[in-house]
């Protein structure tokens, strides 16, 4: 392929690119700053899966509302939470989106639509089809986004979510953000059935499975969908196939995998596929533009939350509850 | 003034509060003929479907619903038909409901009411009838009610609806009948007070939900034979009145905290161990703790009046604190 014609295409490209790199770059810096003790606790990286929330965030409006997983940052940043707030949150900063009490697991910005990480698996479900009820009780015409891991869909939630969902014609976009692994288990070995999309078909879902790792390919199944959620209302299911390039939490090394497979994933790397794209359309000077854009954004947001200050331990009592509060 | 039964006045309570908010909304199972007691009765023709959900048997859902409605900037009611099936949503409501503000630093509020009708209910076993409340106090970032009278429960309700904290609103569901004055206008009763049922300076009660009105029949028994008894009924159980209990027992020397639920590790033990810790120069006798034995609530007649706490065991745990 030669020189990309349209305007519109090349932008959105690029734009879709820029996330991914925005993701992958903050997640490594997070990954060396826990490793040299800057950030308490672990972490569980989206590596290798940043298409996925790229994707199908592309296909939001800022009113737009997404809830997300202990796998989260990818989602907030596609979303539009902020890159500093997010990294202080990371290192239990009073300057972090939740002040220091959340951590990576709960990082949230509702400013971004963004409803919050969850702790736990299949927790964000029933959250985001909860939200998209409230939105139908206000009137309101935004759509509710819900990314979710292959692993909860063996959880209650998933039924329950999906049947209300439906029952309610509720505009609600699932995407199961399937990685191949729960934890440090195939997630195939212990799913039975024809898969997560064949599990929403039953319930008369309209359903995609996608190539999670082409981020235009997401990018288009999202569109096409949350388009339809807005005409017609919904709720409508994207299966998106990626693969997580690092173990689940920071300290696995992922001694579990198939190591062929896992060589075979590392050329299919999202950021890899479409930077391969993009030099083939004659962008690659835009591709070096945005890596210098986004790696000054995150040296900015580690120096950020490093010269950020730690909360005061008493705010510990604050906005745990007004009417019986703790003293 | 005019007289109504509990599940008159909540019903009431409910109606009163969507009329006057908008953003007010319902959902729980059968809602659309009134929920399984009828305290959302009529509803559904003056709200429509959309505010008068009636759901699945889903209750992870429907607590996932309330949480999800607040975060999108309504108040959900969110109905659990018996309290005991809020266990099949407990990650919902411990896990999310109740942390959710915090753990965003505040960037969220949670202001949903989760009602349980609570308590024992003649031959409804050990799945239907157990009282947890002493569960939920436990658990920051929530607020639990649990009133008795007809204007309590409105009262509250109404209260509970405005509050901007996520609360567990415990209804008496063994006394819904029970009828009682209901004050005109916008009643709402102010959390976090115990009310004064009867004053006394001998020996003090304390108790809440159906046990309040267990407790008042021994406590007018008692004050017949000429033991002098203050009576409270907490109604809000977190945060409660220590103000007013504290009070009391500086008054009486006494203390008596009356349950449905367990008694091992029930509130009773919260409240006698904050006492001893306050007020403990006051008490002329140890505190003492009415409740059920460490056992599922059993079905079998008989072995259910051994098993609740009658207004007999109130009245003879009163007599005996009393005794010189
Ligand atoms: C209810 C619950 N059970 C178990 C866990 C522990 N846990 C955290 S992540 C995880 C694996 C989840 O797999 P998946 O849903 O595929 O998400 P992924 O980690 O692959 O992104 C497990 C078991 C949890 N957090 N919550
Ligand atoms: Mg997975």
């Amino acid at each position: 392929m030669t020189d990309i014609d349209n305007n519109n295409e090349r932008k959105r490209a690029l734009a879709l690119h820029r996330t991914m790199l925005s993701i992958r770059r903050f997640e490594e810096a997070a990954e060396i700053a826990q490793r040299d003790g800057e950030i308490p606790g672990t972490l569980h990286l989206s590596i290798g899966q940043e298409a996925v929330a790229a994707g199908v965030c592309s296909a939001l409006e800022p009113a737009d509302l997404i809830t997300s997983t202990h796998r989260g940052h990818g989602h907030s940043i596609a979303k539009g939470a902020s890159l500093s707030a997010m990294m202080a949150e990371l290192f239990g900063r009073v300057t972090g989106t939740c002040k220091g009490k959340g951590g990576s697991m709960h990082i949230a910005d509702f400013s971004a639509g963004m409803l919050g990480a969850n702790g736990v698996v299949g927790g964000g479900l029933g959250i985001a089809v909860g939200a998209a009820q409230g939105l139908r009780v206000r009137g309101s015409e935004a759509v509710t986004a819900c990314f979710f891991g292959d692993g909860a869909v063996n959880r209650g939630p998933f039924l329950e979510s999906l049947n209300w969902a439906a029952t309610f014609r509720l505009p609600v976009l699932f995407v199961c953000e399937d990685n191949g692994y729960a934890a440090f288990t195939e997630t195939a070995r212990l799913t039975a059935g024809a898969g997560p999309a064949a599990r929403a078909e039953s319930l008369g879902i309209q359903s995609m499975v996608v190539d999670g790792n082409d981020v235009l390919a997401v990018a288009d199944a999202a569109a096409a969908m949350v388009e339809r959620l807005r005409r017609e209302g919904g709720p409508a299911f994207i299966h998106a196939q990626t693969y997580r390039l690092r173990g689940h939490t920071i300290a696995d090394q992922g001694a579990y995998r198939d190591a062929e497979r896992h060589s075979r994933q590392e050329l299919r790397d999202p950021i890899l596929l479409m930077r391969q794209r993009l030099t083939d359309w004659n962008l690659s000077q835009d591709v070096q533009r945005l890596q210098v854009e986004v790696e000054t954004e995150i040296a900015a947001a580690l120096v950020a939350a490093r010269e950020a200050v730690f909360p005061e331990p008493a705010s510990i009592y604050a906005e745990v509850q007004d009417i019986g509060a703790p003293a | 003034m005019t007289t109504q039964t509990v599940l008159e006045a909540v019903r009431d309570g409910l109606a009163e509060e969507m009329r006057r908010d908008a953003t007010v909304w319902a959902v729980g199972e059968d809602l659309h003929i009134g929920g399984l007691y009828g305290q959302y009765r009529g509803l559904i023709s003056e709200f429509g479907p959309d505010r008068i959900v009636a759901s699945p048997i889903s209750e992870a859902m429907i607590v996932s619903a309330g949480l999800g409605g607040a975060l999108a900037g309504t108040r959900p009611v969110v109905e659990m038909r018996i309290a005991d099936f809020a266990l099949s949503a407990i990650d919902e409501l411990v896990n999310q409901i109740a942390k959710a503000r915090f753990m965003f630093g505040g960037q969220a509020r949670v202001p949903v009411v989760v009602r349980l009708p609570q308590g024992m209910v003649t031959g409804s076993a050990a799945q239907h009838s157990q009282s947890l409340e002493s569960w939920y106090v436990h658990v920051p970032g929530l607020v639990v009610l649990a009133p008795s009278t007809a204007a309590d429960c409105k009262g509250l309700l109404k209260s509970a609806i405005r509050c901007e904290d996520p609360v567990i609103f415990i209804e008496p569901r063994a006394i819904w009948q029970n009828t009682g004055e209901i004050p005109e206008g916008d009643h709402c009763v102010p959390i976090g007070e115990a009310r004064l049922v009867r004053k006394g300076g001998d020996v003090t009660v304390v108790t809440w939900s159906t046990m309040a009105s267990v407790a008042h029949k021994a406590v007018e028994a008692c004050v017949e034979t000429g033991t002098d008894v203050e009576l409270l009924d907490l109604r809000s159980l977190w945060p409660w009145d220590t103000g007013a209990v504290f009070a009391s027992v500086k008054k009486t020397g006494r203390l008596l905290v009356v349950h449905e639920a367990v008694q091992v590790c029930g509130l009773g033990a919260e409240i006698v161990a904050t006492v001893v810790e306050n007020v403990h120069g006051d008490l002329c006798r140890p505190p003492r703790r009415l409740g059920a034995p460490r056992a599922p609530v059993p079905f079998s007649p008989p072995l259910e009046a051994a098993y609740r706490v009658s207004q007999q065991n109130i009245e003879q745990a009163i007599r005996e604190m009393v005794a010189p």
